[in-house]
């Protein structure tokens, strides 16, 4: 455990991190032992082609998606903090949260994880998933043998059930609705291990 | 007498060929072993008949020594290794500890029954129950393939079954034998230290025989490390050491089973890297060759022997209170340690998963071998036992073979009916899986990833090195497999191209071809796949035949059946359209282990696409980035030279850097690294250099570039520079043509041989 320490103290305002993103110490310096590994040039901060660096991720659909996820707009770089705070998105839901809604969310809450993979979709951050969006994704997602009307159709018939308002696009509350029954918590967490 | 030996014995060969092609629909509903049973049983009795004796049973020696290696051999090397090590924690519960629950719980049952007095008068006492409580308690591997076989269950829940059936063999044996040694002690003299001795006997032959299985892996590695210039006999030294490793161990009375397994897993890998591809081949179905003859064999054989009166002893009481004991047991044993397991499991197993490995804990040839090898002077009831552990297997494997399906098709539908999943829900769904891949990825959290990372980091540095030969460890680099199979597949559909529109001359124009790929292989596409097609889609013509094409089937138990009622509205197309089409990312990857397919993943082309797809897409943005376009991601290539410049695969000699303005250039992704684990062996980044079409693209952008200049200086750059800067040379791409074309169009005249291009980040 001397290690941690050790380590811990050489990260900035970790205490505030780990407040804001309920990580453990352990995990914090499990984290930043792999941005370390990713940060090759050892500049503190992770560009695109550091996480290129990581083979699986080309073999991810959504692999760019969630690289330039990282990333928010206009920023060609990443620090350890930012990592940590996108990578709390994942961790699974605390049970005993008391709901008090005067407070803001905490990252890993429902609402939260629902925005990550709201933006996922919604490239051009305008609070809506267009139908342009939509197929974007699709079109990552489906094999190679899908043709473009097949393509279109599953989009509007997508875009149909869950879009209330009937604007051809589904904003964040229709994504929300369309997910309800769906256990977010159990679909987008992964352990984080000490 | 001579008679039905000299049938049977022109019979037996030509039978191990019919039963592979038993009628698949026959073996859909009943189970081949069940089958294998019955034919056994008829030609018990002809045998029987002719002879008025039985004189073909199966011996513990035939068995034990001739028959069963083959079967474990095969499942030890068939094994998909990262999901059976990742489930190890657990299958090692339930092997050791779930085996010895099963052979307490039943032993001492059945003596509590006895002493209750329900089974009459048997001469038998305390131990010889344990005894034969631990030889019944073991789930068999030759019944848990042939009965899963049929049932496509996800492969977690295989891999437990599975998994469990070999690794269960270390505390059978020992079980058997200490119990067999108390036996012969007697009662009086057990004690405490004999106990003890019994447990670490435990840990010494289960231990002991995984090394010895370790050990002849090693020497496998080794062997086909040398082979260079003997490779057609290749093949036989697998064989031939796998059985050496399985001899070994028994000779050393070790685990002969745990042995072979592991030998069979840790070689795998090393000795596919090594050895021709054509003797990799062979090895795959002569593999699968002999083990199929002799499940074949000893199914067969298990019925036989069960025509012969003189060893049937029958006892209701015993006989109806084992089999209630083996599987009510097996139910509770299995509940109580997935209990347990759960806490500690990232992915929980769910409860239909319980209810399928208890009942898939199915009994067969080994329960009936060990029995067999009981000595009558000590066990008095040998027969009693023998009977019953016929009757066990009878059951087990064919009542329960034979309802596993509609067991599981019925649980599943009690599921599915409650809800059916939105289209947004579908692709939400395989939208999360694919983000918790990528982010494990990204955190480098993957279960037990530290561990993991570790042994990745030391097998490619040590491993390696040491059990592969050189050329295969340069080629085993993953993405680069894959390329050279895209390229070669490519350069096959090319020439094809090329030959049915009557000659390849259109290649070598060398004017602008303006050749629209994508129309052409739509066209040819549409052939292949007529109805799936726009025109076919409207709601009266639901193409279902199309659609329904030849997918496995697998019950997979968090997907849902597609409702019927659905089919009448257009929905169903979108909903068979995902369900078809989805790429099924990495969690869900299908290992069908089977023992009469021989399946190549199919997963490859799902990633070759995705990788394709990603790589298209990056070079694109980079292009645009350059050209001001948009301020999209700036994906650059980077080339950090540590000291591997000779680790370029492919054997990238410099004396092709004859400039070669059109014609043969062929550029290939290429990643200079041992592993797919490539960023945590203090990986190179990746080398990236992309596709051109020589015939295709503008000429101007190949002038420009001068290939071989590059890689001549890039062999002199410092280790640490970022960006490569060429004075001389910008590199302009003008009218990539290429990228607008649909996969897999980038297609190369003739040469396979890949040359690479560095293309030079311009700055």
């Amino acid at each position: 455990m001397g290690s941690t320490n050790s380590t811990l103290s050489r990260i900035p305002n970790v205490e505030e991190l780990m407040q804001e993103t309920g990580f453990t110490p352990a995990h914090i310096v499990r984290l930043y032992d792999r941005f370390e590994a990713l940060d090759k040039e050892k500049t503190g901060h992770l560009r695109p082609q550091d996480f290129g660096a990581i083979n699986r991720l080309a073999m991810n659909p959504i692999g760019d998606r969630i690289i330039g996820s990282f990333f928010s707009t206009g920023q060609e770089t990443v620090d350890f903090h930012s990592f940590v705070r996108i990578l709390a998105h994942f961790r699974p839901a605390d049970k005993n949260r008391p709901k008090d809604p005067s407070m803001p969310q905490p990252v890993n809450s429902r609402t939260s994880k629902l925005k990550f993979a709201f933006q996922l979709y919604d490239q051009d951050k305008d609070g809506k998933i267009s139908r342009a969006e939509l197929l974007q994704v699709l079109r990552s997602m489906l094999e190679m043998q899908v043709t473009e009307e097949q393509l279109e159709s599953i989009a509007d018939r997508t875009i149909q059930e869950a879009d209330l308002d009937k604007d051809d696009a589904i904003s964040f509350e229709e994504f929300r609705k369309s997910l309800e029954k769906v256990n977010i918590d159990h679909k987008m967490s992964i352990r984080f291990l000490r | 007498g001579n008679g039905a030996q000299s049938v049977l014995r022109r019979w037996l060969p030509l039978l191990d060929q019919e039963m592979v092609e038993l009628n698949h629909s026959l073996t859909s509903v009943i189970p081949e072993s069940a089958l294998l049973i019955l034919i056994g049983w008829i030609l018990g009795g002809i045998i029987y008949g002719a002879d008025k004796m039985q004189t073909f049973t199966l011996t513990p020696t035939v068995f034990f020594f001739y028959l069963l290696p083959q079967v474990i051999l095969d499942a030890g090397y068939f094994m998909p290794n990262k999901l059976f090590f990742s489930n190890m924690g657990a299958i090692l519960v339930y092997a050791v500890i779930g085996t010895c629950w099963n052979a307490a719980t039943v032993g001492l049952g059945l003596w509590g029954c006895w002493l209750g007095g329900a089974m009459g008068d048997i001469d038998i006492g305390l131990l010889q129950f344990l005894l034969f409580g631990s030889l019944i308690a073991a789930v068999d591997p030759v019944a848990v393939i042939a009965v899963f076989e049929e049932v496509h269950v996800n492969e977690v829940l295989f891999i437990m079954v599975f998994g469990e059936s070999l690794l269960n063999d270390g505390v059978t044996v020992v079980l058997f034998n200490v119990f067999d040694a108390f036996v012969s002690l007697g009662g009086a003299e057990i004690d405490a230290v004999e106990i003890i001795k019994g447990i670490i006997s435990f840990f010494v032959v289960a231990f002991g025989g995984s090394l010895v299985g370790i050990i002849f892996a090693l020497l496998i590695s080794l062997l086909t490390r040398c082979t260079k210039n003997i490779q057609i006999i290749e093949p036989g030294f697998i064989f031939i050491l796998g059985y050496l490793s399985y001899l070994t161990a028994e000779m050393l009375s070790l685990s002969a089973i745990l042995s072979i397994v592991f030998c069979g897993i840790c070689c795998q890998k090393y000795i596919n890297a090594n050895m021709d591809e054509r003797s990799v081949t062979t090895v795959r179905h002569v593999m699968k060759v002999f083990a199929n003859g002799s499940e074949t064999i000893i199914f067969v054989f298990l019925g036989i022997s069960a025509i012969d009166p003189d060893i049937w002893v029958w006892n209701t009481g015993f006989i109806l209170l084992t089999l209630l004991f083996i599987f009510v047991f097996r139910f509770i044993g299995v509940f109580l340690l997935t209990w347990i397991l759960n806490k500690y499991r990232l992915v929980p197993l769910e409860f239909i998963d319980q209810v399928v490995m208890s009942y898939g804990g199915l009994r067969g040839a080994v329960a009936y071998g060990l029995v067999a090898m009981l000595d009558e002077k000590k066990f008095k009831e040998k027969n009693l036992m023998v009977s019953t552990t016929l009757i066990v297997v009878y059951f087990t494997v064919m009542l329960q073979g034979i309802t596993m399906k509609p067991l599981v098709t019925w649980l599943k539908v009690k599921r599915a009916a409650v809800t059916e999943l939105t289209l947004a829900e579908k692709i939400q769904n395989r939208t999360f899986d694919h983000m918790l891949v990528a982010i494990e990825d990204i955190s480098g959290q993957i279960g037990h990833n530290y561990m993991r990372d570790r042994w990745h980091n030391f097998e490619e540095r040590w491993l390696c090195w040491f059990l592969m030969k050189p050329s295969a460890r340069k080629s085993r680099d993953y993405i680069f497999n894959i390329f050279h199979q895209l390229n070669l597949k490519d350069a096959i559909s090319y020439v094809k191209e090329g030959e049915r529109r009557g000659s390849l001359a259109f290649v070598r124009n060398e004017t602008k071809a303006d050749v629209d790929f994508n129309k052409k292989f739509r066209a040819n596409f549409s052939e292949i796949m007529p109805d799936i097609m726009a025109e076919n889609m409207g709601p009266d013509h639901v193409p279902l035949s199309s659609i329904l094409q030849d997918i496995v089937p697998s019950v997979c138990l968090d997907m849902h059946e597609l409702d019927l009622k659905m089919r009448e509205s257009e929905d169903f197309n979108a909903h068979h359209l995902l369900q078809q089409h989805l790429y099924r990312g990495r969690k869900q990857h299908r290992h069908r282990y089977s023992r009469s397919h021989l399946e190549t993943n199919k997963d490859e082309n799902e990633v070759q696409e995705i990788f394709q797809r990603t790589m298209r897409s990056r070079l694109e943005s980079f292009k645009s980035a350059k050209m001001g376009v948009a301020p999209a991601k700036k994906i650059q290539t980077k080339h950090q030279k540590k000291d591997k410049p000779q680790k370029m695969p492919n054997g990238n000699s410099t004396d092709k850097s004859k400039n070669h303005p059109y014609g043969d250039k062929d550029l290939e992704f290429s990643e200079g690294d041992c592993g797919s684990g490539g960023e945590a062996a203090g990986g190179l980044f990746p080398m990236r250099a992309y596709r051109v079409e020589a015939g295709i693209v503008n000429p101007a952008f190949m002038a420009e570039m001068d290939p071989m200049d590059n890689m001549q200086q890039m062999q002199q750059i410092p280790h640490n520079v970022g960006h490569l800067t060429l004075p001389s040379k910008s590199m302009v791409i003008s009218d990539p043509v290429y990228l607008t074309k649909p996969i897999p169009q980038t297609i190369q005249a003739l040469t396979v041989q890949s040359h690479f291009i560095w293309i030079v980040p311009y700055r």
